[in-house]
């Protein structure tokens, strides 16, 4: 279960949480939508510990992330996370890339390692691909890899900030469908996404952020369909 | 004027005696690339580590090496450290001098690799679970290596010709050592400082042609 709780944040005099309160429970797939700026990918990387927070607390299975005794390299392997820039490393192979946070931070032995990764690999579509540079993939394919290596350390909740964002449009299908897919696995999942069709299908509830502030949050069809908050409202007009 | 005779095959017949000391430069130029490769990845981490000290340390060292003459930097390790009672050979001094300039230039290229790789690296492999030292090693160190692998040898290049400083120390194993010894006992100058010459050229240029081959078979990303 992650929690967070009255969580503030600012960047400069520029406050960008402004106390977030907000609890997804095992195997929930949550959305977070909402204009640029609005807070929602500062969110994520607040949770996995890459951002430190000014106020409130987050804890992930109990365990408060920004509590100086957390071991937040060992707190990471149960989060994994996928950016909008997908960061291949490039000067490993595909299989290579999804190999080594499993042997470096998990201790896998090289044999277990990967078999993993051609198990991950195979499971995003990228089975055919283990020997080449991520040079020679498209963006999609980049993206899924991505996805594989944060799946290869076997985590227990999966972040996703806009990971169709850089994308050109024929290729948002197949990470979308990579993530209907983990959604269906029961992944417990965060998805920072601009795609709405999306959102309404995979998701348990989702979550609107404006100006740093969690407007509304509630199951798909009532936070689509009957919106309540006015910004939501305009928010949605102009998306549709 | 111009009635100097050649004779090629008096100083030719000294070519055994200057190949060995061509070993000699090689091995000082490889042994100097070495550790200042060496040195120079702990003053990167020494420039990232965003303690001001250690940072200071690095800035203080690139900026002797690189707005110094390296015959001084040279020139000091033997008799500058002479002076507090540190007596080293001349090769250990020509050798440490080297090693001291390729630190330098080798940190600053490191600085300008670095930039070329994109933050969001580090990102991706600490929130892989990677420690800083961990992302370091795997991800930024085999990328900056790559990018300033043609820099390294240009360095390299640089570091056989400034065997030739070993002058200032007496240095007289390497090659530009032997041929000044030559020299002393034969005085047919121009032959014998030719031939190192045209030894010093085929080392560089080998040097260089192998490094394009070598970055062929490694780099095929």
């Amino acid at each position: 279960m992650i929690e967070i709780e009255n969580v503030r944040k600012s960047f400069g005099p520029l406050e960008v949480l402004k106390g977030i309160n907000l609890t997804v429970a095992k195997g929930e797939v949550l959305t977070v939508i909402g204009g640029s700026g609005s807070g929602k990918s500062t969110l994520l990387t607040c949770i996995n510990g890459l951002e430190p927070i000014d106020s409130g607390r987050i804890l992930v299975d109990g365990v408060e992330v920004h509590a100086k005794t957390t071991d937040l390299n060992k707190l990471r392997r149960k989060i994994g996370i996928v950016f909008q820039q997908w960061n291949a490393f490039p000067h490993l192979t595909v299989l290579e890339n999804v190999m080594l946070a499993q042997v470096k931070v998990l201790k896998r032995s090289k044999a277990d390692a990967e078999a993993e990764a051609v198990k991950q690999l195979n499971h995003v579509g990228l089975g055919e691909k283990l020997k080449v540079y991520p040079s020679r993939l498209s963006g999609g394919q980049q993206q899924r890899m991505a996805i594989a290596r944060a799946l290869a350390m076997s985590p227990d909740y999966m972040l996703f900030d806009e990971v169709t964002s850089a994308l050109d449009p024929q290729l948002v299908g197949e990470v979308l469908d990579t993530l209907r897919m983990l959604a269906s696995e029961g992944m417990t999942m965060i998805c920072v996404t601009h795609e709405m069709k999306f959102a309404r299908e995979v998701s348990d509830r989702v979550a609107f952020f404006h100006k740093g502030v969690m407007a509304e949050i509630a199951a798909p069809d009532q936070l689509f369909g009957a919106p309540k908050d006015p910004e939501l409202q305009k928010f949605l007009a102009a998306t549709h | 004027m111009f009635n100097y005779n050649f004779r090629w095959n008096q100083a030719l017949s000294s070519l055994p005696q200057m190949l060995e000391g061509a070993l000699v430069t090689i091995e000082i130029a490889v042994l100097s690339m070495a550790i200042g490769i060496t040195v120079a990845i702990l003053l990167t981490l020494f420039r990232l580590s965003g303690s001001r000290p250690l940072s200071a340390i690095a800035t203080t060292w690139v900026e002797i090496a690189r707005n110094t003459p390296a015959l001084f930097q040279i020139y000091m390790v033997h008799f500058g450290l002479g002076g507090f009672g540190i007596h080293l050979s001349p090769y250990l001094s020509l050798l440490i001098g080297i090693a001291f300039n390729n630190a330098g230039y080798l940190t600053e290229n490191f600085r300008g690799a670095l930039k070329a790789i994109p933050e969001t690296q580090t990102r991706a492999a600490r929130s892989l679970g990677m420690s800083p030292i961990q992302a370091f090693q795997n991800v930024i160190l085999p990328q900056m290596l790559r990018i300033s692998f043609l820099p390294m040898t240009n360095q390299m290049v640089w570091a056989i010709l400034m065997t030739s400083l070993g002058a200032v120390v007496a240095m007289n194993t390497d090659l530009y050592g032997v041929t000044s010894e030559l020299n002393a006992r034969t005085f047919r100058t121009f032959e014998l400082f030719a031939i190192a010459a045209v030894i010093f050229y085929v080392i560089t240029k080998a040097i260089t042609l192998s490094a394009r081959l070598l970055a062929a078979r490694l780099f095929r990303y």
